[in-house]
């Protein structure tokens, strides 16, 4: 495979292209990687990573609640994660959660979890569930179906309107929340808002990176962004683009080698991005 | 975890307490818990204290890569906990601003090698090859299975860690309440910094083989969090924190005994549970003023 790569490098993307999966992980993984960028840029800049990161943990108890019900997995991830997003905004002054409710309330989210995963993975059909846990917590993009693709381009670009939608009165409610609302911009109502499509952005994305990785692929982009430009708009360009290069050279390192778990790809690239952003931007 | 047909809750509480503890494995559990729930309120405490919770939440679940890695290779998962968080302790510590003030970048920090980690652990698990049972036992825990050996660990590991904390407590809190005064009083606070989040790698290096590395966390944020809702004096509070810490786990193993659900959902629900009653509490006695 490498051989052939470096023989003929459009005939290398031709290949990896010609697969039903890599097609669809390609599809939703740039459009989730879009998304996670976007969010991300406002995530690192509200200091809101652990928010983030506590919803994709909900994302974790939403699949298993689903499983365990019965009912589609993608409608556990989305009414859970929107509905920790919804009482976190709600519970925090000015629709931020303070750190340490985000914790209380998230650790008691990941036990439901773990009761969840005990009787999903108990259940008649028993057999092959404790893969399926796995991959909620890991991430399956290999294992896409067309339409499951296709909802995750979707939910994605949806994502990434609605946030350039509101991005400028967001930007002026992050930097300087006091003078914003002197103003007359909604905080609250932003920050509630904002906190939701987190975590519609964190149910989509765990399929693809899990729920576990997930705060890494909204973290880590906006995070070597914001290392290297101080310009909003900028910054916001700069995080989608690290986001999907990360996505991208994370499938291709998966598929020319199989040992290596897709998740753990991108996130390696991920955090290469950000460590060299860091050493870039320390650079007197 | 119901063991045997036989055991059956009955309605007298000392018989139910006397049947669990004649079983070895629960002599252990109660043991191990016991010791993880004083040292998680103690280190617990500070934290919630110092806003270092997500640095906590990070240190907690990078516990599970260093064991994954350690058994891949073939070593003691325990080399590969106490490796990891110690390492991610000092990286935490590294990126942490002596001033704090770009606490934006330092949550991206945080985050990506909360990430990176455990993206580490599912290769070191995949390449292991893929076993399933030793991922949920990992980030879930296990208090089925403590040995003797682990529970000693435990013991020497919490005196030392205790012994620490008995010599910087005071310190440690002044740089914790006002930095920038402590530090122009002479006060070591970074080099106090890095100390305390070695002390909490420890700490959750230590707790994490028995309540696995997700859930390690309910125990050092939960009780801390219940008493400083309550009280703000430092004495009362960590008393407080230990005392919230050892009634949610001996709660959650007794119950955990006799019902089929896991040990880890009765632990987060009860420790939540003190925690909106004292958020109640405290919403109450406030309007009632």
């Amino acid at each position: 495979m490498n051989a052939l790569l470096a023989t003929a490098p459009g005939t290398g993307l031709t290949e990896i292209l010609s697969h039903p999966f890599m097609r669809h992980a390609f599809v939703a993984g740039t459009a989730i990687a879009l998304a996670s960028g976007v969010v991300g840029y406002f995530v690192v800049l509200r200091s809101q990573v652990f928010s983030g990161d506590a919803l994709s943990h909900a994302a974790f108890t939403g699949a298993l609640g689903a499983l365990a019900l019965g009912v589609d997995l993608r409608l556990g991830l989305f009414v859970v994660t929107i509905a920790v997003a919804l009482g976190m905004g709600v519970l925090g002054p000015r629709g931020r959660a303070d750190d340490v409710v985000i914790g209380t309330v998230f650790t008691w989210v990941l036990g439901l979890g773990v009761l969840f995963q005990t009787l999903f993975t108990s259940g008649s059909r028993s057999a092959g569930n404790g893969a399926a846990s796995v991959n909620v917590l890991f991430g399956s993009i290999l294992g896409l179906s067309a339409s499951e693709a296709r909802l995750a381009a979707i939910v994605g670009l949806g994502a990434c309107a609605v946030i350039l939608l509101v991005a400028r009165p967001l930007l002026f409610a992050s930097i300087d929340e006091a003078v914003a609302a002197a103003r007359g911009v909604p905080v609250r109502a932003l920050g509630i808002g904002f906190l939701v499509l987190v975590g519609v952005a964190a149910a989509e994305a765990s399929q693809a990176v899990g729920a576990l990785l997930l705060v890494g692929l909204v973290a880590a982009p906006a995070g070597a962004a914001q290392r290297l430009t101080n310009r909003p708009w900028r910054g916001l360009a700069l995080a989608a683009a690290l986001a999907v290069t990360a996505v991208w050279i994370g499938l291709v390192v998966t598929y020319l080698d199989g040992s290596v778990p897709p998740s753990f790809a991108i996130m390696a690239v991920a955090t290469l991005e950000y460590v060299g952003a860091w050493g870039w931007s320390a650079i007197p | 975890m119901p063991i045997e047909a036989a055991v059956r809750i009955t309605p007298n509480v000392v018989d139910d307490v006397r049947n669990a503890l004649a079983f070895h494995f629960m002599l252990n559990a109660l043991r191990a818990g016991t010791v993880v729930a004083i040292v998680a309120a103690v280190v617990g405490w500070f934290m919630v204290l110092r806003r270092d919770t997500f640095a906590g939440h990070t240190l907690a679940v990078v516990g599970f890569p260093g064991a994954a890695g350690a058994i891949w290779i073939g070593m003691s998962a325990i080399a590969g906990y106490f490796a990891f968080c110690i390492a991610a302790a000092l990286v935490i510590g590294g990126v942490q601003p002596a001033t704090r003030r770009g606490f934006d970048s330092e949550s991206a920090a945080i985050g990506t090698l909360q990430a990176f980690a455990l993206a580490c652990g599912f290769l070191f698990a995949s390449l292991y090859g893929g076993l399933v049972n030793g991922f949920s036992a990992l980030l879930f825990g296990s208090f089925l299975g403590v040995t003797d050996a682990q529970v000693i660990t435990l013991l020497v590991v919490a005196v030392l860690l205790l012994a620490v904390f008995a010599c910087i407590a005071r310190p440690l809190l002044f740089a914790s309440i006002d930095p920038d005064v402590a530090s122009a009083r002479g006060v070591p606070v970074r080099l106090l910094s890095f100390v305390f989040l070695i002390s909490l790698g420890v700490a959750v290096a230590a707790a994490s083989q028995i309540t696995g590395s997700l859930l390690v966390f309910a125990l050092l944020v939960v009780p801390a969090a219940t008493a400083q809702t309550i009280t703000a004096r430092p004495v009362a509070g960590l008393c407080l924190a230990v005392v919230v810490a050892l009634l949610v786990t001996w709660l959650g193993l007794g119950i955990g005994f006799y019902s089929s659900y896991p040990l880890g959902f009765w632990i987060t629900t009860i420790a939540f549970a003190a925690y909106a009653l004292a958020h109640a509490g405290r919403a109450i006695v406030r309007a009632v003023r």
